[in-house]
Order: structure tokens, then sequence, then C-alpha cells
């Protein structure tokens, strides 16, 4: 009589909130989405005409099978994981800060100009050089954090639209400075500042064993540890911390609870702000020794990756940051090999993002099929 | 009651050995359930133990996963709401399903298939009015849903449902939302739809109620039929010890004080709502140590905008508000707290609560700034785990530790939870907000007794509640809000349900004869 229709026929699927979730589930969603996001990608490096095989152990031995890739490994990491920091914190108070790219910027930027113009005018100590750079570095990606933070917390602008805008508007700022204002004269018309004094370089780390000499980790990776050891600190151990936990998880409860919400979500944009900044003076000062196009390739948008895949810990942060600095290497790597566009390792860290997001609807959810 | 008592030509509804399971709960476990054409028939049971599961897989928004159901005999295996409502089945949930920004006759034509392409309201108008004047249920059937009272909304939804043909009604705790006197009508409406051979399943907690206007009852606890009663063979004792699993106790302990000095005084309070709406009109009383003082009124009347004027997160227009003697119009949040003002919400898991954050955490919430929780800008997590578990002891909260989340907590061990945290400071002024909704009997009782401590203890109580049994038992003296003014003061002792129920439709205590005023 009644045939059933073809949506009954179908098989019910169905979400079902998990109350609790078994203690390996934590560990095995976040693996078997790291699985697949390779697998989906050695799908597209077959599409190339290359054993996936082959390049993902290229890939690794690249990034971690030696010392010298283990040093550029983590010389990469170290922007990842400052600017890391800065958008887990921002992301803890489920405030959406794209903004760490310019914010990085703007810290080069203004690290940059004590660099060369404070230092060498008041005839300033290195270390002291060296502390003012930090300091303005962190003014200047506070502030530009301080921008969108604002216009969210007085005026509920969406935090997402301005800070990504004001990336834009960063670097260009910085490139007018590059190309024109503070151009090398004696530059060969490259598109750069004149390089600092060695003297105020982030000193390298010779120091750390296993690492080949000549390599360029610096003083840099001694900064992120610490900034993590005091971001846990705030968040875990101080009422501020708890204030920026408690609005994160329920503003009305925060609210009831008389905490100073708009002024939390002004600082909190601040803190993040400083921590791109800083992650821009150390790759100036640490690596590039000069302001320059090109500074940073994304650090600020893949720390967003980053923070993430960390479930905004900080500690969590400085080893996610170590693998995705892996994952730039090993996309230099490739090429040079491999002969497969740097590109892939773009690719990689999109999928691996997108299986992960994906992957934690288990975490939340039952499916059921019937 | 057996089932050959019933004849089987009277069988409306019959639900046979329903199953229906939710994710570490079993809602509804072999559940048979049987209505007779012309009667109503109350479902009771305390919240959780499945009746609104029971009446949703009726009306066809659930799937059971065993069991099946019989409509005048006939098997049905329900789809969607629309293959009960084609097999006469019409539900008026808790929460109205209407469009406010339609008129009554725009939304019970909604979702219709007839007529197919050219709307006739004039025929629908035509049919609604005929439909309420059959039933006594008044409506204007051109008036916008948003300019409806809650009671007047209830019963567009019912007419909804008879405009689709149902035989069979069921009502999820309809009287929630109701002043008595509306409660009145719609039992009256409900009898001559009865009369009428339509079978009503109602829905309730309510003793009172079932007993009233019910000709049989299943009770239902913990997903399972424990009795099926004629009403008139029962008593509300017997009534509550089935839906409770054991003796309740009616009468609460409520201590002879005396009120002390005055805590809270309110003077001409006005706000806004948050559509910007003039919430509070000019709203003025005090609060006096030793005393419980309690709001009554149908929901959104102006009481959530009290509470949260009254606590700091509200802005006032205009009035001013005096703790303890002190001018605290303008004090934030903190400062009130500060001030020894505690508050039970209105929603515990949105405003009360942090689910995915541990008791513990939870705990210091409202006083995590002061030492010795923290000291400077360190929280000492040692000591606040220790005044944790202290808290969850003394207050008997039901969990497995300090360092489970809060969301994993039953309805009333976090209303436990909030408790043991707003009073744990020894508040001066307690402003509690339907502080036992949703809550089961033991729960209940023991969030009022922990209330009726806090008086004695010599706090002043701000009881702003729906429930207006829970207003009458409680208080010392109740206010009465409508429309964000204050239509009388009666005190408890001589309160009288009817007068109390005008108030809460609009009018004012000087109108109504006053003869408590002859009487002294």
């Amino acid at each position: 009589m009644n045939q059933p229709s073809f949506s009954e026929r179908l098989p019910r699927i169905s979400f079902e909130r998990r109350l609790t979730a078994p203690w390996w589930l934590a560990w095995v969603i976040p693996i078997a989405s790291v699985t697949l996001a390779l697998l989906t990608g050695a799908l597209i490096i077959a599409s190339q005409g290359v054993n996936p095989w082959e390049a993902y152990k290229a890939m690794f031995m690249g990034a971690f099978g030696s010392g010298f890739g283990m040093a550029e490994t983590l010389v990469k990491a170290i922007p990842l994981m400052l600017a890391g920091l800065g958008v887990s914190i921002a992301f803890r108070m489920k405030l959406w800060n794209i903004g760490a790219e310019g914010q990085l910027w703007m810290g080069a930027w203004a690290a940059a100009g004590v660099g060369l113009y404070l230092y060498p005018a008041w005839h300033l100590p290195p270390w002291l050089a060296i502390t003012l750079m930090m300091l303005a570095a962190m003014l200047a990606g506070g502030l530009w954090g301080a921008i969108p933070g604002l216009l969210k917390g007085v005026l509920q602008v969406n935090e997402i639209i301005t800070s990504l805008m004001l990336n834009y508007v960063a670097i260009s700022w910085v490139l007018y400075f590059v190309d024109i204002l503070w151009r090398d004269p004696g530059g060969l018309g490259f598109p750069n500042t004149a390089l600092l004094d060695r003297a105020i370089w982030l000193p390298k780390l010779t120091w750390i064993p296993f690492l080949p000499p000549g390599n360029r980790v610096h003083f840099g990776l001694i900064i992120a540890i610490v900034a993590a050891v005091i971001l846990w600190f705030l968040l875990n151990r101080t009422k501020w911390g708890y204030e920026v936990r408690v609005i994160g998880e329920n503003p009305e409860a925060a609210r009831h609870a008389g905490m100073p919400i708009v002024r939390n979500i002004i600082l909190v944009m601040i803190v993040s702000g400083a921590l791109a900044g800083l992650a821009g003076m150390a790759e100036m000062s640490g690596v590039a020794h000069r302001l320059q196009r090109g500074l940073s390739p994304g650090y600020g948008y893949t720390a967003i990756i980053v923070a993430w895949l960390a479930k905004l810990n900080p500690f969590g942060v400085l080893l996610v940051a170590v693998l995705f600095g892996g994952l730039l290497v090993a996309g230099d790597q490739i090429q040079l090999t491999m002969n497969l566009p740097r590109s892939i390792s773009d690719i990689l860290q999109g999928l691996i993002l997108f299986f992960v997001l994906g992957g934690e609807i288990f975490s939340r959810y039952r499916i059921r099929i019937r | 009651m057996t089932e050959s008592n019933v004849q089987q030509s009277d069988i409306a509804v019959e639900m046979r050995d329903i199953v229906k399971r939710f994710p570490g709960v079993i809602a509804n476990d072999h559940v048979t359930f049987i209505a007779k054409r012309g009667e109503i028939h109350a479902l009771l049971g305390e919240n959780g133990a499945g009746k609104s599961t029971l009446m949703n897989v009726l009306a066809g928004l659930y799937a059971p996963e065993e069991g099946e159901i019989f409509i005048n005999g006939r098997k049905m295996t329900f789809h969607s709401p629309r293959d009960a409502i084609e097999a006469g089945v019409g539900m008026v949930h808790q929460h109205f399903r209407l469009v406010p920004t339609l008129t009554v006759v725009e939304n019970v034509v909604l979702g219709l298939d007839e007529p197919r392409f050219k709307l006739n309201l004039e025929e629908a108008t035509q049919k609604i009015e005929a439909l309420a004047e059959q039933y006594g249920l008044k409506i204007t059937p051109d008036a916008f849903i948003w300019q409806l009272s809650v009671g007047e909304q209830q019963r567009v939804e019912i007419i909804k449902a008879l405009y689709r043909g149902a035989q069979i009604l069921i009502l999820d705790e309809p009287t929630a939302v109701l002043t008595p006197q509306e409660t009145v009508e719609l039992f009256s409406t409900l009898r001559s739809m009865a009369a009428k051979g339509h079978t009503i399943i109602f829905i309730s907690h309510k003793l009172d109620e079932v007993t009233a206007i019910s000709d049989r009852v299943t009770v239902l606890r913990a997903g399972k039929v424990v009795a099926v009663v004629e009403a008139k063979d029962v008593t509300k004792e017997k009534l509550a010890e089935l839906m409770v699993g054991r003796p309740v106790i009616f009468r609460l302990e409520k201590p002879e004080v005396a009120p002390g000095q005055e805590v809270l005084r309110a003077e001409d309070l006005h706000a806004l709502n948050n559509k910007g709406l003039p919430a509070l009109k000019g709203v003025s009383f005090t609060v006096r140590a030793h005393e419980i003082v309690g709001v009554a009124g149908v929901s959104g009347n102006g009481q959530a905008e009290l509470s949260e004027a009254l606590y700091g997160l509200r802005p006032l227009q205009k009035g001013k508000i005096y703790l303890n003697g002190q001018n605290i119009t303008k004090a934030p949040t903190r400062e009130i707290i500060r001030q020894g003002v505690a508050q039970v919400p209105e929603d515990r898991h949105k405003e009360g609560s942090i689910g995915d954050m541990d008791l513990a955490e939870n705990l210091i919430l409202k006083n995590y700034r002061q030492p010795p929780i923290s000291r400077g800008p360190v929280i000492s997590w040692k000591y606040v785990f220790d005044f944790a578990k202290t808290l969850i002891r003394r207050f008997d909260v039901k969990a497995p530790g300090i360092h489970t989340r809060a969301r994993l907590l039953s309805g009333g061990n976090l209303q436990k939870l909030i408790l043991a945290r707003e009073l744990s400071s020894d508040p001066a002024l307690i402003i509690a907000m339907h502080p036992t909704q949703g809550l089961d009997v033991g729960a209940t009782e023991s969030v009022r007794e922990l209330l009726l401590q806090e008086r004695s203890k010599g706090a002043a109580i701000l009881l702003i509640s729906e429930d207006l049994d829970e207003v009458m038992q409680l208080s010392d003296r109740i206010l009465v809000i409508y429309e964000g003014e204050i239509m009388g003061e009666v005190p408890a002792d001589r309160a009288d349900r009817n007068e109390i129920g005008l108030m809460m439709a609009g009018a004012r205590q000087e109108t109504l004869n006053h003869h408590e005023t002859v009487a002294a």
C-alpha cells in the first residue's frame, strides 16, 4: 500500500551529543585526522607523478632527519610559537584574532626602527637596545591588536573582519618604509633596509647539542619558551586568567559575576598582539637581521592553525609549532629534491586543519546510523 | 486498572511497550499508555520522568525504538508530526510554535496543504470563529500574535490543533504560564472538548490540577509507568507518593521569626527591556532581614529585569536602590556582590554556571577576588579545592568529585551547587529567581529548606517565582507584578489566591474588594 518514500529508505544518521568521552578518544581522533589528511595529501602528490611514500619520507628526513634540518625547523618554529601563543590567548576568550600577521609585521617594523635609528643615535648598549626592540615590538603589535579589541569591546564590531583587514594595512605600512623611507641606499635597489648592527642581532644558541655549527637557531626560542610558561601561569594561576577563561566559556555567567568584560576584551587583544609583535621582532632581529619584503611567509596565518591544533594550550603551541616549522622546511626540501611545488606544504597545512576541525565533531557527538 | 475494563471501541490512543532512549538514559522504558475517547487523562510525573518524551512520540516528533501505537484501534507509524496530525493527534507544546509577526488566522493556516494556491483567509476566519464559539475559546482572529497575552496565545495553539481536526489533544504543562483565572477558563474549555468526544491528554506535575481536572491519571516515574488510576479514587498524597516513590511532606517548617531591619529598599525603579521598551515602570518595595518577600506574576512582566536591575546588570533609567541604607543604585555588579548580595539566577546553565569548567572553578565565581581564595593576583588553588570540598559536602551536591564538569550535574545538583556558592558568603540579601523551576520534588524541598534556613539566619530574601504555590508557601509578604508595576502587596498569612490571580492579570489592589480591611 504505502510505499516508503526515498528518504525513509535511506539509513537514518543522527548526531547525538556526548556527555562524556572515553579518555582514548582525545588521542585517537587527532591521530586519525592527521593520518587521513596525509592520505589525502598522498593522492595530490601522486597526481604530480611522484611516489607519495618517497615524498613523505623526504619531507620527514628534510625537516627532522638531520641536525641541520632540525635547526631550520626550529628557526621556522620560533615565529609560529610566539604568534601561536598570541592567537591562543585571544581564542581562549573566543576572540577570533585573525590579525596576528599584521601585528607581527608591526612588531618587526617597530623593532627595526629602534635597531636602525635609535640604537646608533643614542649610543645604547646592545642588551638595552635588544630589550627596547622587544618592548617596541610588543607595544606596536599590542596597539595593532588593541584596535580590533576596542572596536569589539566598545562598539561590538566583528573582530574577525577588522583584525583581518588590518593585516593588509600593516603590511602596506611596513612596505612603505621598506621600499621608500628606510630603504638601504647601498642596497643595490633591493627592497630592504640596511642590516642591523651585528651586536643587536638576537644571539645564536650555539650551545644546543646535536645541532651543527653555523645553524641559525636564535634566542627567540628562549623567549618563546619563557612566554609559554608565563602565559600558562597567567591563565591557570591568576585571577586574570580565571576571568579570561570564564568569559571565554560563558560570558553571561561572567557578567553575573561582575567580571569586567569590555576591559578584558581589549586587554587580551593587546596581549595577543604583543606576542605576535614579538614574533616579528624575533624574525627580524634573529633571522633576517633587517626589515625586508617577504619577512613573514604568512606566519601569522599559520599560527592560527597552530593555536587551534594545540587546543590553545601554551605548551601544545610550542610542540605544534615545531611540527609546522618542519612542514615549512619540508616544503622547501621537496621542491629541491623531488621537483614538487613548494605549495604542497601549504596544501598539507590546509588539509591537516580541515581534517582536525572535521574530526572534532566526533569528540563531541556520537554518530548513530539506523 | 486492567485492560478488560476498557471497552475496545472506547480506546482512542493505545501506546504499547514504547521504548525511547537518549544518550545515557532510557526516557521511556516499555511504557504502555491508554487513553479513552472523551476523557481527560493526566500524565503525571516529575521532571525527567519521560512524560514529554512519551507525548512527543505520540505527536510524531520522536520515533520510538520499540513499541506500537494504535489510534482508534488502527496501528500507526508516524514519520513526522504531519502524520500524527493526519491521524487526529494535536499537541500544544510548552513553548508555543507561533509566528509573532503574523495574525491568528495566518498562524492557524500556516503549513496547511489546503488551500493549495490562493489563501482564503475569510473562510479560515469564519471557521476559526465557529470553532471558538463551539468550545468557548475567546479569540480575535485578525490580531497579531505579539499583541496577545500568553493565555491568549495558548488558545491560538488549541484552535490550531482543532482546525487541523485533532480528536486527540495533548497539552504539555499548559498551566505553567497561566494566572489562576486563566487556568479555570482553560479547564472549562477542556471539559467542553471532552464532552464533545475529544480525548485530552494533560501533562503535569502539579497534583492539585491533576485531581481537579482529570478522569484518569497515568503516573510515570523514571521512564516507567508506576500506576494508572481513576482520579476520583485517589488522594493528592497518594499521587505524590506514586510520583516520587516515597511519602512526601507537604508542609514546610516555616519558623516564626520577627523581621529585622530593612536591608533592601527599591524606590521607583524604571528600566527598559532588551527591546528598549519600558519593563519596569516605577517599582518600589522593601525587604527586611529575616523576611522572604515573594514577587508573583506571569512570566515576562518585568521579573527578569527587576532581578537584573537589583544586581547591577541592567541600567536604571530612574529610581534608587539602597542596601543597608547605602545607595547602590549605580554600583557595578562586582561591588554589589562585595556588599553581600547573592543571586540565584533564572537560567542555571546560561547565567549561573560554566558547564565546561569543574565544580571547584564554578564555586569561586563570586569570591575569586577575595582572600584567602586569591592573594594579590594569584589564586590559591589549594585553598580553593579545600573550600570546594567543604561546600560540596555541606550542601550535599552529588558528584564524583570537585573536578567534575558542571554540565554533568543534574538540574537539582546544579542548583545546589549554585546555592552552595551563593550562600557560602552569608549574604545579607538573596535575590532568588525561579529557584525550584524544573527540579524534582526532593531537590525542590531541599532548595526551599535552604532558603528558609537563610531566613532564620537573618538574610533578606527576594523570591521571584512564577509558581504561585511556592510564593505563597515561602513568603512573608507577597508583591504582585504586572507589566512592570506592582499591583499590590499582601501578607502571606492573609493571601487569597483569587485576589492574587486578579492582580496577576492586571487588576489593582485598590480596585478589588478589600475584604481584609473590611474584616479588620
